[in-house]
């Protein structure tokens, strides 16, 4: 049996270990209310964008833009959104694994696969496996949207300039706070969604400038907006992971102090009995 | 009693505006332009400018960034990056970004990429300059 002196330095670690996974769990806390109500805000935002480019594209005279040509999908650009930080239990790890299953199972159908990373773990996942196209790393401890425009630039251009056809982008969404879907988007050539609504009867705009114009500008933006939005629901997923992740760890300190508790009890009853039977014994001897 | 139009003004952030109006002047990629109730459907971008609107007589300001500007059935959607009310903006910092854009586009030629970038934020700093200087007159 351990001795004493180890089981108490074990309960001390222990209690240490649980006072910081108890901290990290309330910051998390905080911290994911405000990415929550973040998505909520850009949620608008992006809705109406998405519409107004709709009822954009419909209209579309003219050339096609270059952003919506669909080409041969030769060389695919993969965008992961993971987080900085880790401690969040499998919400990186899973995403990059979805990531790389991808990766394999469409490897036969394109030329060259290679991979932009938003977040230092994911890059520390992709790195060692596949060709980083570029990484963007600590942008996410606060999400702006000059960061995202910057992002959405970078991949407009080698869009533009043929070094990828299709662009997808994955990223933890999230749903609640104890659950995040892997959503893999597609992001490039922009497809406008479907024409379904048939009967209603499409709004006679005046556009100011043309259609074509306008939808040249808004495009980028729609891209923009769109990996901001991932930006942001990554975030709110990585904290809601991470709270998840941090409470269960509490917990688990919690019962293994409980445990190591009994056996220090133990011990050390075993330990006051040997001393008492010594005692005795002595006194016994004593008396003759 | 006129009929009322309702505009919003929405940003990546959050809702800046929501609210009941009369009228709305707002500065489009081609110019200046006003709308009252009753306005045919209408797209339109917008430059950096100032976007102004009143209601039952009382009148505020906002310094917009890129966006654009929807109506229809009279209701007005502006999205933009950016907007600020009159009241929020720092009149002094406004003035410095507009010192040091002004420095900087000195030393630039107009083929620099960095140009452009400053120039943007010249026309920003004079456009918040002018809408918060509306307010202090009031």
């Amino acid at each position: 049996m351990a001795s004493l002196k180890s089981i108490k330095k074990r309960i001390v670690s222990v209690k240490n270990t649980r006072q910081i996974t108890k901290a990290m769990k309330m910051v998390s806390a905080a911290k994911l209310r405000r990415a929550q109500e973040n998505v909520v805000a850009a949620r608008p935002y992006a809705k109406k964008l998405g519409e107004v480019l709709q009822s954009l594209s419909l209209n579309q005279e003219g050339d096609l833009h270059p952003l919506l040509e669909k080409r041969d999908a030769r060389k695919l650009l993969l965008v992961v959104v993971t987080s900085d930080r880790g401690l969040c239990g499998g919400f990186n790890s899973n995403l990059c694994k979805a990531g790389d299953r991808y990766i394999k199972e469409n490897a036969g159908s394109y030329e060259q696969i290679s991979v932009m990373t938003v977040g230092r773990k994911g890059n520390e996942f992709f790195r060692s496996r596949y060709s980083i196209y570029r990484n963007y790393a600590n942008v996410l401890a606060k999400p702006n949207y000059q960061t995202a425009a910057v992002i959405a630039q970078e991949i407009i251009d080698g869009f533009v300039a043929g070094e990828y056809d299709q662009v997808e982008l994955l990223y933890n969404s999230f749903r609640t706070v104890m659950s995040q879907d892997i959503t893999f988007q597609p992001l490039l050539p922009v497809v406008p969604e479907g024409k379904g609504v048939e009967d209603e009867t499409p709004v006679e705009f005046i556009y100011e400038p043309s259609v074509d114009e306008l939808l040249a500008e808004i495009l980028p933006k729609n891209i923009e907006v769109q990996i901001f939005k991932s930006m942001l629901e990554s975030v709110a997923g990585e904290h809601g992971a991470r709270m998840t992740a941090m409470d269960s760890a509490s917990k688990n300190a919690s019962e293994m102090i409980g445990k190591l508790t009994l056996q220090y009890n133990r011990a050390r009853q075993a330990a006051i009995t040997t001393e008492l039977m010594e005692i005795i014994s002595g006194s016994e001897s004593i008396k003759g | 009693m006129a009929e009322k139009m309702k505009l919003e003004i929405l940003t990546p952030y959050n809702k800046v505006v929501d609210t009941e109006i009369d009228e709305v002047t707002a500065t489009g990629k081609l110019g200046e332009f006003g709308v009252l109730p009753g306005h045919a459907p209408f797209l339109t971008s917008l430059r950096i400018g100032e976007l102004s609107y009143k209601n039952n007589g009382a009148s505020a300001s906002l310094a917009l960034n890129w966006g654009y500007f929807e109506i229809k059935d009279d209701r007005i959607v502006v999205l933009v990056e950016t907007a600020e009310v009159s009241d929020a903006i720092d009149i002094e910092r406004a003035r410095a970004a507009l010192g040091r854009a002004e420095e900087a586009l000195k030393k630039l030629t107009p083929e620099d990429k960095q140009h452009k970038i400053y120039e943007a934020a010249l026309q920003r700093a004079i456009i918040r300059m002018q809408v918060a200087g509306k307010s202090a007159r009031k």
